[in-house]
């Protein structure tokens, strides 16, 4: 028989390492704890930098996995290994044997409301990135009614010692950019500010971007991170910051406030972790055997992580790490009888 | 050149190489937190004193670092110690802790 392997977490990272190992021969299960394979790329509605639809994308991804055994509404309960093999016990009863395991599960979204002194759930006309995307997706979203003005908070719940994240969640300087531009599409009276501490451009075609907000849409770049915001007797925001670069206290009255949510450890990591006998890092990401020549590879022999289980990554890298992962497995169960 | 005890600088220019390193040293030892700033903004945008006032940690940090104590110390000395920035640091600095420090530190003659 052909040798089986569990996916946890049924987002893209999932579904790339399941058809690909499935493509190499083995018998892949996915195991995901919400209603819905795609994970957080169900939510998006066109990719950055190059707008490619997420739909199309998510379509794709999920083609080769039409067959592939997939338990929705669903959670691994235990995982005993014994020599080479782990028995996992799944949530709706169901046993499972496998030679390896793939650690998926990605990351959650960073609760805005927890940074009350931007008012999320407090003022009507703060959303999230997360809100937005939703809107551009839908089309509708009664917190947005024609805006004249709208701003982005860089780095909500990310970078922050006080929202208990420390780390950059790499994908929202970017998104904060694209997202400027297209409400900017869609309303092009508006003006839009971005305030930023530090603009992480990192990826090929993001600096193009960049340059076209400004050249093209006329987002202008704030240096200077919001400290609070307050809602006005007629329901406008006033956002207070500091303009670094000129060295002075900034007032804006906006229509509309975007939370760039950041990405954060799931509450279940450490649960997971500890059923899988792995360690998490201080960020509560999960640990690889070595972060740069086996960041895919579990310090347990058998288990093996693909996708922001491990910290905050790009689409395209969530895909190409499974793709990686899926290999080092093929690697770790070639050599065994 | 002979050493007269103090110099003139022709340009506005900012001199690393006249920086107080000693006393950059005995800031860091007594609250290392003075290394952690990455100048955000936050304690200056919700500063008590700084809408009316030149009060402005931020600066003070960036100032000391760049050898002008005399400018730093000058946008500190309105400080109230409230320690409202303390509450919005993203660095979790303690801020009040080091304004306390700097003043003893930079104000001693
Ligand atoms: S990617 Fe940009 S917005 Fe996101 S956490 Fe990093 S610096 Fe902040
Ligand atoms: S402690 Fe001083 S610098 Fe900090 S907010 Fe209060 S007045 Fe401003
Ligand atoms: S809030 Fe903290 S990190 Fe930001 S500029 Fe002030 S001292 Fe530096």
């Amino acid at each position: 028989m052909n040798k089986q392997v569990l996916v946890i977490g049924g987002g893209p990272a999932g579904l790339e390492a399941a058809g690909q190992l499935e493509n190499l021969g083995y018998k892949a299960y996915i195991v995901e704890k919400s209603d819905k394979l795609g994970g957080h790329l169900l939510k998006w509605d066109r990719l950055f930098p190059e707008s490619i639809s997420a739909a199309e994308t998510l379509q794709k991804l999920l083609e080769p996995v039409g067959h592939i055994t997939t338990f929705l509404d669903c959670t691994v309960v235990s995982v005993s290994k014994t020599g080479e093999h782990f028995s996992v016990q799944l949530s709706n009863d169901a046993t499972l044997n496998v030679s390896a395991i793939i650690v998926s599960a990605g990351f959650s979204l960073f609760p805005a409301e927890k940074k009350e002194e931007y008012g999320y759930n407090i003022y009507n006309r703060v959303i999230t990135s997360a809100d937005l995307e939703d809107f551009f997706k839908t089309g509708s979203d009664s917190r947005i009614q024609n805006p004249k003005s709208v701003g982005f908070v860089h780095c909500v719940g990310s970078r922050d010692e006080k929202a208990c994240n420390r780390q950059c969640s790499k994908v929202c300087c970017i998104t904060a950019v694209k997202q400027a531009c297209e409400i900017k599409e869609q309303y092009p009276d508006a003006d839009i500010y971005c305030f930023y501490m530090d603009l992480r451009m990192y990826g090929r075609g993001y600096e193009d971007l960049y340059l076209e907000a400004q050249s093209k849409y006329g987002i202008r770049f704030i240096r200077g991170r919001v400290s609070e915001v307050a809602e006005d007797e007629t329901g406008k925001l006033v956002i207070k910051a500091e303009d670094t670069l000129s060295s002075k206290p900034l007032k804006i009255t906006l229509d509309l406030l975007v939370l760039m949510v950041g990405m954060i450890k799931n509450a279940d990591n450490e649960n997971l972790s500890s059923l899988l006998n792995t360690r998490l890092g201080d960020d509560g990401f999960f640990q690889s055997a070595s972060p740069i020549l086996r960041s895919t590879e579990g310090e347990i022999a058998g288990i093996f992580f693909a996708g922001a289980s491990t910290g905050p990554k790009t689409l395209p890298e969530s895909i190409n790490e499974a793709k990686a992962s899926a290999l080092a497995i093929h690697g770790y169960l070639s050599k065994q009888k | 050149m002979i050493d007269f005890g103090y110099s003139l600088t022709s340009s506005s220019r900012i001199s690393l190489d006249n920086i107080n390193q000693k006393k950059l040293k005995k800031i860091t030892a007594v609250e290392p937190d003075f290394l952690k700033c990455m100048a955000c903004g936050s304690c200056a945008a919700s500063c008590s004193a700084g809408n009316f006032t030149k009060v402005n940690l931020r600066m003070v940090i960036l100032l000391l670092n760049r050898g002008m104590e005399k400018e730093a110390i000058a946008l500190i000395e309105g400080c109230m110690l409230c320690g409202k920035c303390t509450l919005v640091c993203p660095r979790g600095i303690n801020t009040r802790n080091l304004i306390i420090n700097i003043l003893k530190i930079y104000k001693e003659v």
